[in-house]
Parts: structure tokens; C-alpha cells; sequence
């Protein structure tokens, strides 16, 4: 059974409130996420062109110093 | 494949960048066609009408609330009883997204609740357990905050997170038995005890995508977090450069 | 009770007596939040009457998790924390005893005052007497579970605001215990024993939790 998805009835503001806060929230993650990744990405590039090499802990696989993706 | 496969920072970030594609395009289907079964598939509600449309984000979202809490627990007994290094990257990667998911749930649970009890906030026992569950995500991310050191503050909040777990049932009766002291049987129940399938169906297709959200945000933050710990040993390493021999009494750069 | 846990007792609530008083400034505190009720809600004697014991249990629920970050605070800047973590003791005993000494010296003078409290907010005797009790009961309970905040957050420069953040989740079933029992002696919706013996069941909880959790937390912010 199909309906029409733009009456939503008189409780429609809630309804879409709901929806708008969770995309919300969801985006905000997500950006979030996004933006912290960049940040770290050029740090990372900083302090390589700094010449500073990874600390000896991680650095014995050497095929994975530059990060993929 | 041991979860000690993963022990390696740097095979972790190449499995997570591996795995993120299929990741989101499961997610984002996943998330369509619950989207699509939800506003043309669901009917109305003969109870509550088309309001049982917020149900499709509420009820994933504080099953997500609850989960998140699961993996942390479970990332904690990670780190204090394995010892396993990217389990504390895991609880703190968790804990924002915890805290997110509560608040959806607590938002969508009152924009629920105005039209159907008249008033957007009463002390429900499952609203309140999850608004004590909301203090403790916020507790945890202030504590992982607070503290310089990055396994020092996992394994404080691993602490912290277990004594929550043990705590969170002992909370839930105790809100319960608080509740039924209080409002004498006049809670309108949210769930009753059969579900039609077509509110069923995209129900279960909206939890499926929300939990696939959660791994696929989980993940992302996880590389993030493995990636913040290098940046931070590199920037330890270079202020200790000059002196390398006396590289115990690094100072702390600034964050 | 075996030597060092006696001495290390006496040790606790001697500094804890001597030095700044730290249990009657509690009790000061437990003063002014109940004096600052009724300004809030109104000099209404039956409305007092019927939230007087939640507001005696809120007042000594602020109260002690304002004592909680010297429990382990002040043995950390002069160093004897680690002393003790390095004496080969069972940490969680010395936990246990420590609490034991903050709630003597903290914990008991606000049990003490509750009755005389109470007055201010015409409870009845035998509300008077149902609140002590509880309290009785209950505050060793909250020193237990504050422990775990206080450990954790030993190392924070300003770690007290942080405590409370944290411990007050933790300490909701003693306070609703507490409350119910208390409530219960009057207008008994349920028999008292019912909400009294589920708080001593979380007081007898906190005793094992707090302890084995706080010597955990103690361990790791050390080495």
C-alpha cells in the first residue's frame, strides 16, 4: 500500500522536526569526523616535511609509512 | 583471524580504508530504503497516527545508545584485562558517538511524547535511565578531555565505563521502581505487544542502518584517533630531538 | 582489626580532624543548602514537610561529594599516596580504610545533624528518625562510590567539578533508596524495609565495587 508521503497529518511538525534534528546531528557527526581527519592528515604531512620520522614503535613495517586512501 | 591481527596501528588504518567503501554504500542503501519504506511503505498507526514515522529514528537510536555502550564496556575489558592497544582507541573513538545517538533519542523521544502525552518531558523510566545514560557518555568524554596522557586517560575511563556498566542495570531497576512508586500504572506504552510487519519491516531496515552508520563513523573516528596518537608521539619525538639523550624529560607540547 | 589498618585509620582522621576541619565545613555546607530551600520553594510548612527528607539527602549527597576530592588529593601532593601504593598493602583494604576514616570524619557529623536539621523542615519524629537512619546507611555508600571519582580524578589539577560529574550518575540508586525509605516511614505506599534493605544492598554493593575499582583506578594514574 503506497500513501502520499507529504501529508504527514496534523503532526507534522514534530514529525519533521524529528527528522531534521537527526539529520542534523548525523551530518554534524560526520563532518565531524571529516574535518578531524583533514586536520590530522596535514599535521602529519607537517611534521614529515619536517623531517621527522614515525617514532620506532610503529616503524618496523616500513611499507606502510605513507597512508593509503 | 585473531582480533591480535589488528594489534598493529598501522594494519588497522589500511583494513579501515580497505573496508570503508563497501562500508557507506552498504549504509547509504540501507539507509534509502528504510527512508523510502518508512514514509511510503509504514501506515499510519491506528493509535498514534503518522507520529509512529518518528518511531523508525527513535527506537534505532536508543538501541544504538545501548550498543555503543556495549562496545565501550567491552573495548574496556579490552584495554584493562588484554592489554589490547586499539581497544582504548575504540572506547574513545565510542564515547562522542554514544553521546549523539542518546541525544537523538532523547530529542526524538520528547518531540514523541508532545503529541502523544501532551507534554514533551515526563520522568518516563526509560526516559530518565537514558537521560542518566546521556550524563555518563558526557562524564566519560570530559574525563578522556581532561587527561594529558592518552593511556593513562584510557585506562582511567575504562575504569569508570565498567563501574557505569555494572551501574547502568542497577540504574534502570532503581528508575523503574522509582517510577511505578510515582505514576501509579498511567504510562501509555510505547511498544505494544504485537508490531504490525509493515511498521516491523522498515523498523528493523532503519536499526540495520543506523548500526551500519555507527560502525562506519566508529571506524572513521578510530583512524582518526590512531592518527592523532602518531602525530602526537612524532611531535613528543621532535621536541625531544635536540637533547635525544636526555629524551626522558620531553616536554609536553601544547594539543 | 590488624595493626596497619588501625594506624593508617588513626592517621586518616587525625589529619582529617586537625587540618582545615574539612567534616564541620560539611556540615556547614548541609546547613546552607537547607536553609536555601525554602527560600527557593516557600516558607510553606506541609510542602516542606513532604520533601524534607529528599531535601536532607540532597543536601548530603552535595555535601560529600564536596569532601571527596581531599580523599586521596592531599596524600598525592605530599607523596604519601605513594608510599602507601608502594607498601605492599592490598590497595583495595587501604581504600577501604581511608573511606572508612573520610566517612568518620565527613559522613557521621552530616548523619548527626540531619535530626537537628530536620526541625527546620517540620518533619515529624518519626520522619526524623527514618531520614537518620537512612543516612546512616546510605552516606557510606556515596563515600564508596566516590572513592572511584576521587581516584580517577587524583591526578587533575582541578579535578572536583569533574567528581562530581561523574559520581553523581553512580549515586542516583542510593539517593532513590534513600529518599523511598524515608518517604515510605511516613506515608507508606510500601513498607519501609522494602526501599531500607535494597539500600542496604547497594551500601553492601559499593563496599566491593568501590574498593577493588578505585584501587584499580589508584594503580594506573600512578605508574
Amino acid at each position: 500500500m503506497t500513501m502520499n508521503p507529504f501529508d504527514l497529518g496534523p503532526h507534522a511538525g514534530f514529525i519533521i522536526a524529528s527528522y531534521v534534528t537527526t539529520f542534523g546531528i548525523v551530518a554534524g557527526l560526520i563532518l565531524w569526523v571529516l574535518i578531524d581527519r583533514a586536520k590530522q592528515k596535514s599535521d602529519l604531512a607537517d611534521l614529515e616535511a619536517q623531517g621527522i620520522k614515525r617514532s620506532a614503535a610503529t616503524s618496523q613495517d616500513p611499507a606502510s609509512e605513507e597512508t593509503s586512501g | 583471524m585473531a582480533i591480535w591481527d589488528f594489534a598493529n596501528p598501522t594494519r588497522f588504518v589500511r583494513l579501515v580504508d580497505r573496508t570503508l567503501p563497501w562500508l557507506v554504500t552498504a549504509c547509504v542503501i540501507a539507509f534509502g530504503i528504510g527512508l523510502y519504506k518508512s514514509f511510503f511503505m509504514a501506515p499510519e498507526d491506528y493509535q498514534q497516527g503518522d507520529t509512529v514515522r518518528i518511531m523508525f529514528i527513535h527506537v534505532p537510536a536508543a538501541w544504538l545508545a545501548m550498543m555503543c555502550y556495549s562496545v565501550m564496556a567491552l573495548s574496556s575489558l579490552g584495554t584493562l584485562v588484554w592489554k589490547h592497544p586499539l581497544a582504548d582507541v575504540s572506547a574513545k573513538a565510542a564515547a562522542p558517538l554514544g553521546a549523539a545517538f542518546t541525544f537523538i533519542s532523547l530529542i526524538t523521544g520528547s518531540l514523541w511524547g508532545k503529541p502523544m502525552w501532551g507534554t514533551y518531558w515526563v520522568w518516563d523510566a526509560r526516559l530518565t535511565s537514558v537521560l542518566v545514560l546521556f550524563i555518563m557518555y558526557l562524564g566519560l568524554m570530559a574525563l578522556w578531555r581532561t587527561m594529558e596522557d592518552p593511556i593513562k586517560a584510557g585506562k582511567a575511563a575504562a575504569v569508570l565505563t565498567l563501574v557505569g556498566a555494572l551501574n547502568l542495570p542497577i540504574i534502570k531497576f532503581s528508575v523503574d521502581w522509582w517510577n511505578t512508586l510515582h505514576q501509579p500504572a498511567s504510562v501509555i506504552r510505547m511498544d505494544g505487544p504485537t508490531i504490525h510487519p509493515d511498521i516491523l519491516v522498515p523498523l528493523l531496515v532503519m536499526a540495520l542502518a543506523f548500526t551500519l552508520l555507527f560502525f562506519t563513523l566508529h571506524l572513521m573516528a578510530m583512524r582518526n584517533e590512531v592518527m592523532r596518537r602518531r602525530v602526537r608521539a612524532m611531535r613528543l619525538k621532535a621536541a625531544a630531538g635536540p637533547r635525544a639523550a636526555s629524551a626522558t624529560a620531553a616536554p609536553q607540547p601544547a594539543e | 582489626m590488624t595493626g596497619w589498618m588501625g594506624s593508617l585509620f588513626r592517621r586518616e582522621l587525625r589529619l582529617a580532624v586537625r587540618v582545615g576541619g574539612s567534616g564541620l565545613v560539611g556540615v556547614l555546607f548541609f546547613l546552607a543548602v537547607v536553609t536555601v530551600i525554602p527560600f527557593g520553594v516557600g516558607p510553606d510548612l506541609n510542602l516542606l514537610a513532604r520533601i524534607g527528607p529528599a531535601v536532607l539527602w540532597i543536601g548530603a549527597l552535595l555535601a560529600t561529594l564536596l569532601g571527596l576530592d581531599r580523599l586521596f588529593q592531599a596524600d598525592r601532593d605530599d607523596g604519601a599516596l605513594d608510599l602507601i601504593l608502594m607498601s605492599g598493602r592490598p590497595t583495595e583494604l587501604v581504600v577501604l580504610v581511608k573511606c572508612a576514616a573520610h566517612w568518620v570524619a565527613t559522613g557521621l557529623p552530616l548523619v548527626i545533624a540531619a535530626p537537628v536539621l530536620a526541625i527546620f523542615l517540620n518533619l515529624e519524629p518519626v520522619a526524623i528518625g527514618a531520614v537518620t537512619i537512612t543516612l546512616l546507611v546510605g552516606t557510606p555508600a556515596l563515600t564508596l562510590i566516590g572513592a572511584i571519582g576521587a581516584s580517577l580524578t587524583v591526578t587533575l589539577r582541578r579535578g572536583g567539578l569533574l567528581l562530581a560529574v561523574l559520581v553523581i550518575p553512580l549515586a542516583i540508586p542510593v539517593l532513590i533508596f534513600g529518599v523511598s525509605a524515608a518517604d515510605a516511614a511516613v506515608n507508606d505506599p510500601v513498607p519501609f524495609l522494602t526501599p531500607f534493605s535494597i539500600l542496604c544492598a547497594l551500601t553492601l554493593i559499593s563496599a566491593v565495587v568501590g574498593p577493588f575499582a578505585s584501587a584499580a583506578a589508584l594503580r594506573f594514574s600512578s605508574d
